[in-house]
């Protein structure tokens, strides 16, 4: 295993991996946002409100 | 169209997330995602990956969701249906069939390579796949299973089983799917899904704790797996190659589910208010971490740890799962358990995927006919069976479901997506579009999206259909610029060496009276459909 093998390993792994957990943190832990407020920060061009 | 169809809906956002993932995970995370990374240097090859999953994969992942969603407030769940409501031309529903004609015909092919997993991890258990140290052994059983050297040898009894376990396959397929989609296609995922992943991570300590089974061969350790498996080779030079960008997004477009009718349908049963944003990320990532981070890590480093180099490189998708992996399951520690779990693995991996391929022609089936569930079910049970039977009896060299992969699983897969594409960019219009993939959003879409959605998704597909027709249809070899049409199209039309494969040709006559039969039911269930609105009343 050369260390760019590790590096490519550890990229491809790790991201894919952070990218899940991050998207179940989301779906288990919060509760979606009403919707105005959503739309409202579309048309307003900013992100949408966090929790 | 049926009331109870209409009131169906998703229990929980959870449960359709691992109802979508379980669509997406199927054998080629395990078994052809590995072997690619590792044939094209897994530098390059994880490059073009990346970008193919931005630029392609989760561009019309979202698309599907949110046109799915949409159609489905308007009463529609079937493929055709969705499309009589977003096209607004009497032509869209008739392009709607390819999206009902994909998931049913993979469906026929598919189920029987399900059959193989549930018969491999039956014969771990009982120990008939302890067949010695020789590769070959393991293949000889294998087209002896699955009747690879005569046709209508599965078909055969004896010692060849596989028709009980593709009877026990089809049997809880259709058993769940009656159930419905929460009673039956959730709550399996619910536990399926989570079952998958802890076996996987079982099977991936197992194999990361392998070190160097053998002492007289140091060089076959599971750190000289790892880096066969990862090291990077030449990126540059293999950046340049048109056979990697075309694997690196054929594998995104198939791994994802996406163009296959399956999420358009999926996402027709949510609700108005519905999360699509994060919850098609969710299932996305879901399949990436189950591919890259499992499947990258358990497959070919074991193989390369019993087998070393020889044992690994050039082998199919096939070859790989039922030839390979069965030897080095047999070679590890306890392999009975080991071996049933790997094979459980992947049993489980293929039903939430085949599940998932019915229910777009139980939709479809009950709103272009006006049936009920139960004869829905039953129609499409023998719609399939017979088709399965096709694929199951002309089973040398495994021709018609070869013939059906490419033809259906493939082409027509490209043709589905470029449709959902600019039916979302610009049918729908990628503003009207935006805002109704944000109504009951939870996280927002880059603004850059709208740009990738609009030109570079549709391009960037444009390209790589181009190249796989050229490659993989007329034979063209990038290194020395010739073409010779693959066996694919020589298989039809024949050629001076040899003659047209009867079975291929079959297996496209199949195709088109499959698609045939569904364009005269779109064509009735069209007189029955109301004409689609303008659209402009449900604009968010």
């Amino acid at each position: 295993m050369t260390p760019g093998g590790w590096i490519t390993m550890i990229l491809s792994v790790g991201s894919v991996t952070l990218l899940f957990l991050w998207c179940l943190y989301k779906v288990l832990a919060h509760t979606p946002p009403a919707e105005d407020a959503v739309k409202d920060s579309l048309r307003d061009g900013q992100d949408a409100p966090r929790e | 169209m049926q009331s109870s169809q209409r009131a169906e809906t998703w229990s929980s956002r959870l449960g359709v997330i691992l109802a979508v993932a379980g669509s997406a995970v199927g054998l080629g995370n395990f078994l052809r995602f590995p072997g690619l990374a590792a044939q094209y240097g897994s530098g390059a090859f994880m490059i073009a990956y990346f970008i193919s999953l931005i630029l392609l994969g989760i561009p019309i992942c979202w698309a599907e969701w949110t046109l799915g969603r949409y159609a489905g407030q308007h009463g529609y769940r079937s493929s055709p249906g969705i499309f009589h409501v977003l096209i607004r031309h009497p032509v869209g529903k008739y392009l709607g069939a390819i999206g009902v004609l994909i998931p049913v015909v993979i469906y026929m092919y598919y189920v029987h390579i399900e059959s193989w997993c549930l018969g491999y991890m039956w014969y771990f258990l009982t120990g008939k796949l302890d067949l010695g140290g020789d590769v070959a052994a393991y293949g000889d059983f294998w087209a002896r299973f699955v009747g690879a050297t005569k046709d209508g040898l599965a078909m055969g009894g004896g010692e060849n089983q596989v028709l009980i376990f593709l009877a026990i396959v089809f049997a809880v397929n259709f058993f769940i799917i009656y159930r419905g989609v929460s009673k039956g296609i959730e709550f399996f995922c619910r536990y399926a899904m989570p079952a998958l992943i802890i076996l996987a991570i079982i099977i991936l300590v197992r194999v990361l704790t392998l070190g160097t089974p053998d002492p007289a061969k140091p060089e076959q350790s599971l750190l000289n797996g790892l880096g066969f498996m990862w090291n990077p080779g030449d990126i540059m030079t293999q950046l340049k190659k048109p056979q990697l960008w075309l694997a690196a997004a054929g594998q995104i477009f198939f791994s994802l589910s996406v163009g296959f009718g399956v999420i358009i349908t999926y996402a027709s049963y949510l609700k108005k208010k519905d999360d699509v944003v994060l919850s098609g990320l969710s299932a996305s990532s879901a399949n990436e971490f189950c591919e890259v981070a499992l499947g990258g890590m358990i497959t070919v480093p074991a193989a390369f740890v019993f087998l070393g180099v020889a044992g690994v490189v050039g082998q199919g998708t096939f070859a790989l799962g039922f030839k390979v992996l069965p030897l080095v399951l047999a070679k590890m520690p306890w392999p009975a358990f080991f071996g049933s779990a790997f094979f459980f693995l992947l049993f489980l991996a293929a039903i939430t995927s085949s599940l998932s391929m019915l229910q777009p022609g139980i939709a479809f089936l009950e709103e272009a006919l006006g049936i009920d569930r139960k004869k829905s079910v039953s129609l499409l049970a023998v719609v399939t069976g017979i088709g399965c039977a096709f694929v199951v009896y002309y089973s040398k060299d495994l021709k018609a479901l070869d013939t059906l992969d490419f033809w259906v699983g493939t082409f027509l897969l490209f043709i589905m997506a470029a449709i959902i594409l600019i039916v979302f960019g610009w049918g729908m219009g990628i503003e009207k579009g935006w805002l109704e993939a944000h109504q009951g959003a939870e996280i927002r879409i880059p603004s850059i999206f709208k740009f990738i959605i609009k030109y570079v998704s549709p391009l960037y597909l444009l390209a790589i259909f181009a190249m796989w027709v050229l490659k993989d249809v007329f034979g063209w070899n990038p290194d020395t610029g010739q073409f010779k049409p693959t066996g694919y199209v020589l298989d039809l039309i024949g050629s001076a060496e040899t003659p047209a494969s009867p079975v291929a040709r079959s297996s496209v006559l199949v195709i088109l009276i499959a698609f045939g039969l569904t364009l005269c039911a779109v064509w009735r269930a069209g007189k029955r459909w109301p004409p689609p609105t303008s659209g402009k009343e449900d604009l968010p």
